[in-house]
């Protein structure tokens, strides 16, 4: 189609430019949050992220070693070392020895220390304390310097959001308890759905059609207005909040997608297949599991993912049938609320954390997208 | 109970007794109830057939009968009804909704939430139909696909955090670490509080959902630009129309059924939006929502009355286009 009329090749170039503008749009600020996750909390604080890739000048202090260290060269008593690990990599372009002149010296020069003896620094980070009488103290001096720093990436922050034990704020329970929500409240609607499904688009019988209505209607009913009502019925029948009310309550928000989709799938399916197997004696419910199950599988894995992403990513559900006063059943959605605002400004521990709460549905996506954007055309295109 | 284990069983018992409960109860029907043999063969088969449909319903009726019709008409009670101190409720008939209409911050919440339904739908499906239109021309238009739908699969509060970054805010003698304020600062303008700048701040809570629902319309569009036949197009490029032309005059009228489901589906979630106002300002500077105000009320102020008067006014928002929805159906199916 691009060239049936040629003079369309000039717009090519301003279509790809519009793409990548798009794209980049859409992809810089989870980008943003993707790199953020490995920084640490200086680096996020001093510089934007889209630094990150490249070397940063940065005023550092660092302290020389301790004078035990020292050692007799003629007659001056000297300490020196490296300030970098591994030295190389930065290059150190001034240095001081007070924080009130951090920027006071050339590389090279000497510079006076205040409890006597001179230092100097060079561009690669070497130190050279020198003094006529002995050093004293326990730790050696400050010294302030201004470097050009190699990009530097670590993975501390997701061993400290992940692994750290003592890590009240950590999203690993957090991680586990979501799980706990999301796979039988994925797994127990697709099982009722299909039941309900197959009897909506295969077997007659009076008010169907009233009841393919009732499920159309329901699909926009709004969540909200269950909260207090479900809430209150819970605690009527003892289960008050926890995973089985959430369970419950996925359930049931879950299923007139599910109806809808499923049956607007079977009702697809050729009609000689299910009409021989009944002319072959095979009862409705062999029929269902042998035949009806193993052609619908598109559909359900497009409902499955629909359903996992929604319960993974859902806050307000888990907030009210879940999470009671002891937090021990808190989500990651929720821990990351809580983290915006005791953390708000900690951005090491906020990106690492969304970033563990998003990670799983992005791979969810990226794997079954194709399920996905075929569920999306069943239900709307409809 | 271990959670993992718990749910481990869960799942068993869940998926076992929702099977079972299939199997044991079609082997009832056909082997006591109805069995199809015997004198009575003929009848029994016609009867067992009446019944079986309502076998497979049951469970779905049920959960969805509790979990979604009841809810309805439990929060239209509870909104004409007030909470006693000692438990149990009295007929209060209007009164919750004239309290709810005297309030300040309902009216915000109202205005703040027509805005949103006026921008959200309008933007996201303006830029999914610019995508789909865009990357269905171009060799490398699925990957750009999969990058602009991405934001579907994350979560509004992942979202939230992200978006928060884009806005975040360093005194001015600091290095701006937010793009957003590093653009205006890199352009010589001033870092400002992007959340907190009343009536304007609505905007840039409403971008994170715009970004999050671009990728929804662009895959419908995408599919509904597709199917539009080639005829139409080539007829209309041979008349002399240019690359605008085809797409406003021709395309677009062709696909207008799918923009207004993509445009209502989107409004849907406009209405229910709720954890992106909780997590980035939770309703303060002038951005409360209504979803957020009837969560307020209903469990930080325990206003039962005012809360489900605020859910019933989202119900009658949703009416128009649950009507609609129902209508479409039962005209299909015709």
């Amino acid at each position: 189609m691009d060239n049936i009329a040629g003079r369309k090749s000039g717009l090519v170039w301003a279509v790809h430019i519009s793409v990548v503008v798009l794209v980049a749009l859409w992809v810089f600020p989870t980008l943003g949050l993707f790199v953020s996750s490995f920084r640490t909390a200086d680096q996020i604080a001093t510089s934007g992220w889209w630094k990150a890739p490249f070397p940063s000048v940065q005023n550092l202090t660092l302290r020389a070693a301790a004078p035990e260290t020292q050692t007799r060269d003629g007659d001056l008593y000297v300490i020196e070392g490296d300030l970098f690990d591994p030295a190389g990599t930065v290059s150190v372009s001034r240095f001081g020895v007070s924080s009130r002149a951090p920027t006071a010296f050339g590389v090279g020069e000497s510079a006076p220390l205040r409890k006597g003896g001179r230092v100097t620094v060079d561009a690669a980070g070497h130190y050279r304390m020198t003094n006529t009488e002995p050093f004293s103290g326990r730790r050696g001096p400050r010294i302030f310097v201004t470097a050009r720093v190699p990009p530097e990436f670590t993975l501390a922050n997701y061993r400290n959001v992940l692994f750290d034990p003592a890590n009240r704020e950590g999203m690993a329970k957090a991680f586990f308890n979501t799980l706990t929500v999301t796979i039988p409240a994925t797994v127990i609607p697709i099982v009722i759905a299909a039941f309900a499904a197959y009897a909506l688009a295969w077997m007659a019988f009076p008010g169907r059609a009233l009841l393919i209505a009732a499920v159309v209607g329901l699909l926009v009913v709004p969540l909200q207005l269950a909260l207090i009502p479900l809430l209150t019925f819970h605690n009527k029948i003892g289960i008050g909040k926890g995973y089985l009310g959430v369970w419950l309550a996925h359930t049931g928000f879950g299923l007139p997608l599910a109806i809808y989709l499923l049956r607007n799938y079977m009702v697809g399916l050729p009609r000689d297949i299910i009409e021989n197997a009944r002319v072959d004696g095979a009862s409705e419910f062999q029929i269902f599991v042998r035949i009806i199950l193993p052609l619908s599988f598109p559909a359900l894995a497009s409902f499955a993912i629909f359903q996992f992403l929604w319960t993974w990513n859902d806050l307000l559900v888990a907030l009210v049938f879940l999470i009671d006063s002891t937090g021990d059943t808190t989500v990651m959605t929720k821990q990351i609320v809580e983290l915006l605002g005791t953390r708000g400004g900690n951005w090491e521990i906020l990106a690492t954390s969304a970033f563990v709460s998003i990670a799983v549905p992005l791979l969810v996506f990226f794997a079954m997208q194709k399920y996905l954007v075929r569920g999306l055309l069943a239900g709307s295109v409809k | 109970m271990n959670p993992a284990l718990q749910a481990v069983v869960t799942i068993a018992i869940g998926v076992g007794g929702c099977v079972g409960y299939f199997y044991l109860s079609n082997q009832f029907l056909d082997k006591v109830l109805f069995v199809p043999r015997g004198p009575n063969a003929g009848r029994n088969i016609n009867r067992a057939e009446m019944i079986r449909p309502w076998l497979f319903l049951l469970p779905a009726l049920v959960a969805l009968g509790l979990y979604l019709a009841y809810p309805v008409f439990e929060t239209l009670r509870l909104s004409l009804s007030e909470r006693l101190p000692g438990g149990g409720s009295a007929w209060v008939g209007l009164d919750n909704y004239r309290q709810m209409l005297g309030e300040p911050k309902f009216w915000e919440a109202m205005r703040n939430n027509m805005m949103w339904l006026l921008i959200v739908p309008a933007f996201s499906t303006a830029f999914g139909l610019l995508a789909a239109q865009l990357t269905d021309r171009i060799r490398w238009g699925n990957i750009a696909k999969s990058l602009i739908f991405m934001p579907m699969a994350i979560s509004f509060v992942g979202a939230a955090v992200i978006w928060k970054l884009v806005y975040d805010t360093r005194p001015v003698a600091q290095e701006q670490i937010g793009v957003l304020n590093a653009i205006v600062v890199a352009l010589g303008g001033q870092p400002h509080t992007w959340l907190t700048i009343p009536f304007w701040n609505n905007f840039f809570l409403m971008a994170v959902l715009i970004w999050i629902q671009t990728g929804f319309a662009m895959v419908i569009l995408s599919a509904a630009l597709r199917g539009i036949p080639e005829e139409t197009i080539e007829a209309a490029i041979v008349d002399g129309a240019n690359p605008f032309q085809v797409f406003f005059r021709i395309k677009v009228p062709q696909i207008s059924g799918t923009i207004v489901v993509v445009w209502t589906t989107i409004t849907i979630v406009v209405l229910k939006v709720f954890d992106i106002v909780f997590a980035m300002t939770n309703g303060q500077w002038q951005t409360q929502v209504l979803a957020n105000y009837m969560y307020d009320k209903l469990f930080r102020a325990g206003d039962w009355g005012v809360g489900s008067a605020a859910a019933m006014v989202i119900m009658l928002l949703v009416t128009p286009i649950l009507v609609w929805n129902v209508w479409n159906a039962r005209k299909e199916m015709k």
